[in-house]
């Protein structure tokens, strides 16, 4: 039949690519049960008109598993009643890397499954060209081909290999049975006979020559992994990530703001007024740009990881930084992501997947938000401008720099300090262990790239984006409902103050006015869970005054001017201020990265957890600045 | 003498003979660490990082820990 086929490699060896060439754009993704590690699958036509179909299973060396990742390809080929147990499996091979990738093309033909093995990276062979017939032969008959991901050279034999399904019966490599769970001794004996077994037959390919690493690579590499400049040049590529993820995406950021904002403008220009247009115009469309505004930066941050992975650089971060952050429970791959957070936390957690250690990962999605992120500065500038007196320190020291400065820093060191505390405390069924290969530098296969941020995009905008889409509509109804009354009007009520939500805030205020807070800002932090800025949006609407506050004057003074009712004194005082600044460092006050969280664990545990802890250092703390300064 | 991987400089040269009754021994041996073996340390990343070992064809990276599960002769 052949028409059930499941792809299988060790990590480098262009398994993602030669999935693209068989299945293109006819590609699905989802998860395996239980785990967080991603199932590509897809379908591809056979010359005879029949179609198959594609497994894409997660990298791994051998059956012997470790990784998480390994653990499901072991399960799956270890058990033939499984509903992804193959007809048959293709395992790339890199030819610069037989004697590694072959262990576990040799324990699945033990497994009595049929094989063929597909010889990648030919052109990076520097001597003689490697023979599939003597391949074959050496390898008691598994049939070999040759493939080119880039060009898509070999792929007609493959599929015509693929649609003829002719299989030989195999002779075993190694005699003692492979089975599921094998012991610590008896996974030793297997290693040990299968590697001497595959040491010996390769010198039975006279085309084979051992080559020593790439001269080219270890070069780089003494500069990248260099105690100074491997840190410098790492530094720099940060900044660049860093510079396209916060200035570069402002741009198609606005403009897909004001996109929506003008439709949205525009529909209630031309439809009838009433709950419905309402509904349309101030809660499903902004929704809908809410989520699309993330695009940009998930895109770029993708792009360079992308980047970063295929070309073989991610390995060498992997390696200088490990050090650094393995006392904060976190992995070299974590770096990228949590420096991305100081732009926006929803690409970094979706950026979490390049991170194998589930435990690993989990901690830098869960601390990840406390980097103070682009959306929280409009409402620390409005707070600095109204309580931080403008002046300067030695004379050239500003004193607004300095807090803004701080408020920064806070946020890194918190998120430091509660990755160190969740290494104690969140359990782990994986051991954290390095065990890397540093690939030799490859120039970066765009393809894979567009594809795999193609892939992620979507996934942000249909999965997260309901969520999100969700919540938005319901923030709007609380905010909408009920509707201001004709004295209402004539008091000068704002519709916020006397909607649910301004009604739920003056209820709850009490229990925020130990931190310094009076009613309207407690409406405002309920109303930030949309989005963080959406603050001094709120600040705006209850004040009425304009949103802009650094050209127009209005809202500062107002708020200046405004009196806490509650203690006569004036609502924004030093201590009010900065207590409210801290509260922002550290509350999870952002429905997308609540989404974000929920996609990437599965769970809602983990993004309730998280709010809940993020939610109790920011009360904590604030109520902590609130009496120091006052 | 009996040494470990991890008492390996970078430039130095060693020669697999063992490795370890370890739950990792199986997967050290799989990625090239098999007896016989030789081996040579590139890098080592600062402050008592990782190291990074050529194991014939493929450059490896792994911690101290790891490098200590394996055991070697000078070569």
């Amino acid at each position: 039949m052949c028409t059930k086929i499941a792809l299988v490699g060790s990590p480098n060896t262009a398994k993602t690519s030669l999935f693209n060439l068989l299945t293109g754009m006819n590609q699905q993704v989802g998860n395996f049960p239980g785990v967080t590690v991603e199932k590509h699958w897809g379908k591809f036509n056979l010359p005879d008109g029949r179609v198959a179909e594609l497994l894409d299973l997660p990298g791994a060396y051998s059956l012997n598993a470790y990784s998480e990742e390994e653990k499901i390809v072991s399960d799956i080929l270890h058990d033939r009643n499984h509903e992804d147990f193959p007809e048959l499996v293709v395992v790339t091979v890199d030819v610069t890397n037989l004697e590694r990738n072959l262990v576990i093309l040799t324990q699945i033909s033990d497994l009595n499954i049929p094989v063929i093995g597909v010889l990648t990276m030919n052109d990076m062979l520097t001597g003689n060209p490697i023979d599939t017939n003597e391949m074959s032969k050496a390898f008691n008959g598994i049939p070999f081909l040759k493939i080119n991901g880039r060009t898509g050279e070999g792929k007609k034999a493959l599929i015509d290999f693929i649609s003829a399904c002719q299989i030989q019966p195999v002779e075993a490599f190694i005699s003692f049975p492979l089975k599921k769970n094998l012991n610590l001794a008896e996974a030793r004996r297997d290693a040990e006979a299968r590697k001497s077994d595959i040491v010996r037959r390769l010198t039975e390919v006279p085309s084979f020559v051992r080559e020593s690493h790439d001269t080219f690579t270890t070069k780089v590499d003494k500069i990248l992994v260099h105690p100074i400049f491997g840190y410098g040049i790492f530094s720099l590529v940060l900044f660049l990530i860093f510079q396209f993820m916060f200035v570069i995406s402002a741009i198609p950021m606005d403009w897909i703001d004001s996109i929506f904002l003008n439709f949205s403008q525009f529909l209630q220009g031309k439809l009838p007024e009433g709950i419905f247009t309402d509904l349309l115009t101030q809660g499903i469309v902004p929704g809908v740009g809410g989520v699309l505004v993330f695009v940009p930066q998930i895109a770029i941050l993708f792009f360079f990881i992308g980047v970063l992975e295929e070309t073989g650089y991610m390995t060498r971060v992997v390696f200088i930084m490990d050090r650094l952050v393995r006392p904060f429970g976190l992995n070299g791959r974590s770096v990228v992501p949590l420096v991305s957070s100081a732009a926006c936390a929803i690409p970094a957690i979706l950026s979490t997947r390049v991170i194998g250690n589930p435990k690993e990962r989990l901690i830098t999605i869960l601390v990840s938000p406390l980097i103070s992120c682009s959306a929280r500065i409009p409402v620390f500038v409005l707070l600095i401008y109204l309580v931080i007196p403008n002046t300067y320190i030695y004379g050239f020291i500003g004193v607004q720099g300095m807090v803004l400065f701080a408020l920064y820093a806070l946020g890194v060191i918190g998120a430091l300090l509660v990755a160190m505390v969740m290494n104690k405390f969140i359990r782990s069924t994986e051991k954290s262990f390095l065990l890397l290969e540093m690939p030799e530098y490859r120039w970066p296969r765009w393809k894979n790239i567009l594809l795999h941020l193609k892939e992620k995009v979507q996934a942000f905008v249909f999965d997260a984006g309901k969520i999100i889409l969700a919540i938005s509509i319901a923030l709007w109804a609380f905010a909408a409902f009920p509707k201001l009354n004709e004295e209402q009007t004539a008091q000068g009520k704002s519709q916020i103050e006397e909607s649910y939500l301004g009604q739920a805030g003056k209820t709850i205020s009490p229990v925020f006015a130990p931190l310094g807070y009076d009613w309207k800002m407690t409406v405002s932090l309920l109303t930030s869970f949309a989005a963080r800025e959406v603050f001094v949006g709120t600040m705006a609407t209850l004040y009425s005054a304009g949103e802009n506050f650094e050209e127009d004057e209005s809202l500062l003074t107002r708020m200046r001017e405004d009196i806490n009712l509650q203690t006569g004194k004036p609502a924004y005082s030093l201590a009010s201020g900065l207590s409210l600044m801290v509260f922002y460092v550290f509350a999870m006050q952002c429905m997308a990265t609540f989404a974000a969280v929920k996609r990437e664990t599965k769970s809602w545990k983990w993004p309730l957890i998280q709010m809940g802890y993020m939610g109790f250092m920011a009360y904590t703390l604030a109520l902590l600045t609130f009496n120091l300064f006052s | 003498m009996k040494k470990s991987l991890a008492n390996y400089r970078p430039g130095e040269c060693a020669q697999i003979v063992g490795v370890a009754e370890h739950a990792m021994g199986a997967k050290l041996i799989e990625m090239g660490f098999y007896p016989g073996k030789h081996v040579k340390v590139l890098f080592r990343a600062p402050f008592n990082g990782p190291f990074a070992i050529d194991a014939g064809g493929a450059v490896l990276s792994l911690r101290e820990d790891e490098a200590s599960l394996i055991e070697t002769i000078d070569c």
